[in-house]
């Protein structure tokens, strides 16, 4: 019978190979293992061996011709066999296209060369060029594409049939997010009917529009601190008037001369004044817990800072152990950092006793609500030119009112009156908190 | 209740599994007579003996080629590798065999082996022993891959790995044997493949794993103070994963922050990211934050290596800039 | 011997040499794909390791696997239906070639990366040492493998720790294209085995009697205590290192030497010469291989491919997840 031989897979990776001999021609005999023809592959030149006995009837493809594996190469016929060639269907398996490898001309080849296009952008003068950019703004806008926001803001947009493109965007590079759309209205809210009454148009003053604003977290989280202090501390408060010419003179002399940058404050002069005095008081510096009382061994004040939507309060740490000027600049790095949003840990953390400044506002004086769990806190009014008496005359002179609010449990308005007659040495006698 | 360290969770895990089944044993470099290079099994020797404590040379090829021999033959073992910087001694054995062996066989293979590694730096140890490989592992299909960052996670996680009968990469950290945590008395396991929310918030979704958990803790302790309010979501199992808890948190929050110890590039928060993106798409409210090692090997200088490596602060501010 | 001993190990060499020609032929029509490397010329090894081995004996080897899997008593069929990747292979299509297994037989593979079994080898020992099993693991590997780390590693530690393995070295003269005089130090292998105070010896691999009788003799004397030993087979193999492999590193002259003295013609001559079995008692075995593989091809024809759950299946013992 008629055997056809096939590409042999001689490689795993093997998708074809090329016929480079024939060793056996056509018509002669071959025993089956007899090398039949020299395949090459990617990786080297292989001998076939003939899997079938007999004689080789027909070369089905020609030297040098590339092949896929398992397509037809060759017919072996048992001797004494006539070959028909029509008999022998050849198998295929997968393509049979059969081609000569140097003759290769790839069918039907599609023009795919691109002419290079015709520049026109240098026809055109710079003039038009502009022109076209200038248009490029108003044509987008229209378009939503456009607009910048967040996957959760346009879902939102969308279930409201909120139009983006009339909101403004808070986040990042004014990415419309969640918040700002909780801010708009949605389009199908009915006007309120107003209840038909008689008005006297001249007369009648219309009342704004309330505003509704959610409370910002840090607002809610300071709440919910002075809330509990207030509530479950059971405190006492004591003003005391400080002669405020010797350190606002000295001040003044210090400051001569410097840049902004390092000027001392007023507030900077209080909290020398406190971490020194504290230094006798140590209740006043100390913590309450159940039955337990923590004096505190380091004397960090901390200083109450308006931020957006809320306060913080900042901490100069050892602050007994600080110079005035080093105690200043120190303020200023720290509120630099809540400034610019990049406040650290230890910036915040760790205060024993707070001061609460409104100096810069016109304030007589002020209590301030005690920060859990510290003793005490001191609120620091204007210093103000005030009537005083002297020897039994008028005169006028420089004073600041400072009141402390104190816990109960903890002190004692007798302890609490000779901390703040203890304060006054070092206010009126300021050289001590160089 | 009891507070232990994360040392002494695992070292508890160790010793009430081998008591409890006899098939467990435990093979590694100095396990035996140095009593484990992080004292994790100081005392087992006197206790359970050389055969069942053994010490091996240094070749981790062939401790961990044991493991698996033994473990196809009816045993139990935990093996050691001193640090995870040492398992790329042994990447063919773990990847290759370890993980594959029970698919290519259609499952006439039972591996029920753990493989024990300890990862991280900051003890400047230089950079060939202070990585954290941790991604590359939870790559590989047949594995799996736990990294506990509480002690009880870590003393219920690693009996759940011994009992399994499936090979576990138990992932520690080199540097948080002494962090302490409270751990139910009793016996308790806790499952493979399930994250956990180890703190509720309502402002970010932080996700999580091994030390930067502890990291997180106190990252979130800050931004109390601040009136941000973080949930925690610790992952505990690298594969296979459970995003659902993270999933349930990112569409309260619509915001995320990725904290691990690992490289940025490739890592697991980029995974965990991605997932974010495919299954939570519509719930975006800002990109994204990774947290995680400069992409630097790590140095000895200690304060190089500082900046190097991911820190609180880090987190607050990723979680900030989250928030913006 | 018995007899009837005799012929079962002449049924099996010429029932791997026709699996294995059949294998061949299967490949270049494209219907085996990766990797297949034959056993042809080596079937004297794996016949006489597993006739010399008691059944609670492990067994594992490299990729070159198909004999081990016939002489364990995987059917031939099974590890055809293997090679074409089907459902009814023994590891479900999964493993091909290189990762035939039958745990029940304690044959534990079939294993692709060079001397990576070797400490598995070391483990499978050391369980049976902790559990005082009386059994030995035959660890087969190629003399090319003699030379990474693994061999190092795993020997060292069998060693040091007296575990009851026998290191089978088939020494069939060439790693891929490398002979080990271009690879190792010590050519001699049996010499490596000093390096680790192993007892070391050496077999003609062309001899199944002689390689049944040694490697029964290595047994014994490991299963009494003395730790692991070292053996060296000299054998060959008569393709290249896998299909595709166009064997520049060898002369056809010498491949032809080693086919006239190879181990089924000899095998042959003394079953005839010894009066074990006559002429036409051989031909009916031979027919009765290549008649049996037939078969094993027509079912692995006719057999299903897996499911595509199977891509899925096996992946952990606790199937947690998807892909």
């Amino acid at each position: 019978m008629a055997n056809t031989v096939e590409m042999p897979k001689l490689g795993f990776d093997m998708a074809e190979g090329k016929l480079v001999k024939w060793v056996k021609g056509e018509n002669e005999k071959i025993e089956k293992g007899d090398v039949l023809a020299e395949i090459e592959t990617d990786k080297a030149t292989v001998e076939v061996e003939s899997p079938f006995g007999g004689v080789v009837a027909k070369h089905l493809v020609g030297e040098n011709s590339m092949v896929p594996v398992g397509s037809p190469i060759a017919v072996v016929i048992d001797e004494g066999e006539t070959f028909d060639q029509n008999a022998v269907a050849p198998k295929k398996s997968g393509s049979s296209e059969v081609m000569a490898a140097d003759q290769v001309k790839p069918e039907g080849e599609k023009v795919t060369q691109v002419e290079p296009k015709k520049e026109k952008v240098s026809e055109v003068g710079s003039q038009a060029l502009i022109e076209n950019v200038e248009k490029e703004p108003s044509e987008t806008q229209d378009t939503t594409e456009m607009i910048k926001a967040s996957p959760l803001a346009k879902r939102i947009a969308k279930e409201k049939g909120i139009d983006l493109s009339n909101i403004p965007g808070s986040g990042p590079g004014e990415r419309i997010v969640k918040r700002d759309l909780e801010k708009a209205k949605a389009p199908d809210i009915k006007a309120e009917v107003q209840p038909k009454i008689k008005a006297e148009p001249s007369l009648q003053k219309t009342s704004g529009k309330d505003e509704v604003i959610e409370i910002s977290r840090l607002r809610a989280a300071i709440g919910k601190r002075m809330l509990e202090s207030h509530q479950t501390i059971p405190y006492f408060t004591i003003t005391h008037s400080y002669n405020a010419e010797a350190f606002t003179t000295l001040r003044k002399e210090l400051n001569e001369g410097s840049t902004d940058e390092a000027k001392i404050s007023v507030n900077d002069f209080f909290i020398r004044a406190a971490a020194l005095a504290l230094v006798d008081f140590p209740n006043l510096n100390a913590s309450i817990s159940g039955s337990q009382l923590t004096r505190h061994g380091a004397i960090n004040i901390g200083v109450a800072v308006a931020v957006e939507n809320g306060l913080l309060t900042i901490v100069v740490k050892n602050a007994d152990q600080k110079t005035l000027p080093e105690v200043s600049r120190e303020m200023k790095e720290m509120a630099a950092r809540v400034r610019d949003g990049k406040v650290r840990n230890d910036d915040i953390e760790g205060s024993t006793f707070t001061i609460s400044n409104l100096g810069m506002f016109d304030v007589e004086d002020f209590t301030a609500i005690i920060n859990p769990p510290e003793a005490a806190i001191l609120a620091i009014g204007s210093a103000m030119q005030v009537p005083v008496v002297k020897n039994g005359t008028l005169s006028v002179g420089w004073r600041v009112k400072a009141t402390l609010s104190a816990d109960h449990r903890i002190t004692d308005g007798a302890e609490a009156a000779r901390f703040m007659q203890h304060m006054a040495l070092f206010l009126e006698q300021p050289w001590r908190l160089l | 209740m009891a507070i232990i360290t994360m040392r002494e969770a695992i070292s508890q895990a160790l010793w009430e599994e081998m008591e409890r089944d006899p098939k467990v044993f435990i093979i590694g470099e100095e396990v035996g007579v140095w009593g484990g290079t992080y004292a994790v099994t100081k005392g087992f020797l006197d206790h359970c003996g050389p055969e069942r404590i053994r010490d091996a040379p240094i070749a981790e090829a062939a401790i961990i080629g044991a493991a698996i021999g033994s473990a196809l033959n009816g045993m139990r073992p935990v093996a050691e590798l001193m640090t995870i910087n040492f398992a790329f001694v042994a990447m063919d054995h773990i990847v290759n065999e370890t993980a594959k062996l029970h698919y290519m066989f259609n499952g006439q293979f039972r591996l029920p082996l753990v493989i024990r590694a300890p990862g991280g730096g900051g003890r400047q140890l230089a950079a060939t022993h202070s990585q954290t490989p941790d991604a590359i592992f939870a790559h590989f299909p047949g594995l799996k891959v736990v990294a506990p960052g509480t002690p009880e996670d870590a003393k219920g996680l690693l009996k759940s790995a011994i009992r399994s009968e499936d090979p576990v990469l138990y992932i520690e950290n080199a540097t948080v044997y002494q962090q302490r945590g409270e751990v139910p008395d009793g016996e308790f396991t806790i499952p493979i493949g399930k994250s956990k929310v180890q703190r509720e918030g309502k402002d970010v979704t932080l996700v999580t794993y091994s030390k930067m958990v502890s990291y997180s803790m106190q990252a979130a302790a800050l931004l109390e103070k601040e009136g941000i309010d973080v949930e925690i979501v610790d992952l505990r199992t690298l594969r296979p994963l459970d995003m659902e808890p993270v999933i349930e948190s990112f569409k309260k929050t619509n915001r995320a922050v990725i904290a691990e110890e690992g490289w940025k590039s490739f890592g697991v928060g980029a995974e965990i990211a991605a997932r974010i993106y495919e299954e939570a798409f519509d719930y975006l409210d800002a990109p994204i934050k990774r947290v995680a090692q400069k992409e630097v090997p790590l140095p000895y200088n200690r304060r190089l290596e500082q900046l190097a490596l991911p820190q609180v602060e880090d987190i607050v501010n990723a979680v900030k800039e989250v928030l913006k | 011997m018995e007899k009837s001993e005799h012929l079962e190990l002449y049924r099996q060499m010429v029932l791997i040499r026709r699996l294995e020609e059949t294998a061949a032929e299967l490949y270049q029509k494209g219907e085996i794909g990766g990797f297949l490397h034959l056993y042809i010329g080596q079937e004297a090894v794996s016949t006489g390791i597993i006739a010399a081995r008691q059944p609670q004996d492990h067994v594992i080897t490299a990729y070159r696997d198909h004999g081990v899997a016939i002489n364990v008593g995987i059917p031939s069929k099974v590890v055809m239906a293997e090679l074409l990747g089907k459902a009814t292979g023994c590891s479900g299509g999964k493993g091909g070639s290189m990762h035939m297994a039958d745990v029940k037989k304690h044959f534990w593979g079939g294993h692709a990366i060079v001397g990576a079994h070797m400490p598995i080898a070391t483990g499978l020992a050391l369980a049976d040492h902790m559990e005082k099993r009386n059994a030995v693991t035959i660890c087969m590997f190629g003399e090319g493998a003699t030379n990474i780390g693994f061999f190092h590693e795993a020997v060292n530690m069998s060693k040091t720790w007296g575990l009851p393995v026998l290191w089978v070295c088939e020494n069939n003269r060439y790693g891929m294209g490398t002979s080990p005089e271009r690879a190792s130090a010590v050519s001699e292998i049996i010499q490596k085995a000093c390096g680790y105070g192993m007892r070391a010896y050496d077999v003609d691999g062309m001899d199944v009697i002689a390689v049944k009788n040694m490697v029964s003799e290595r047994l014994e004397d490991i299963r009494a205590g003395n730790g692991p030993q070292f053996l060296e087979v000299c054998t060959y193999r008569f393709r290249g290192h896998s299909m595709g492999d166009p064997e520049r590193y060898r002369t056809k002259e010498e491949v032809q030497k080693f086919i006239e003295k190879g181990p089924i013609d000899n095998y042959r001559k003394f079953l005839l010469a010894e009066h074990i079995s006559d002429e036409a008692g051989l031909v009916e075995i031979e027919k009765q291989a290549a008649d049996e593989i037939v078969a094993g091809v027509k079912f692995a024809h006719e057999s299903p491919e897996p499911e595509d759950e199977a891509l899925f299946e096996n992946i952990y013992v606790e199937d947690v997840e998807r892909g």
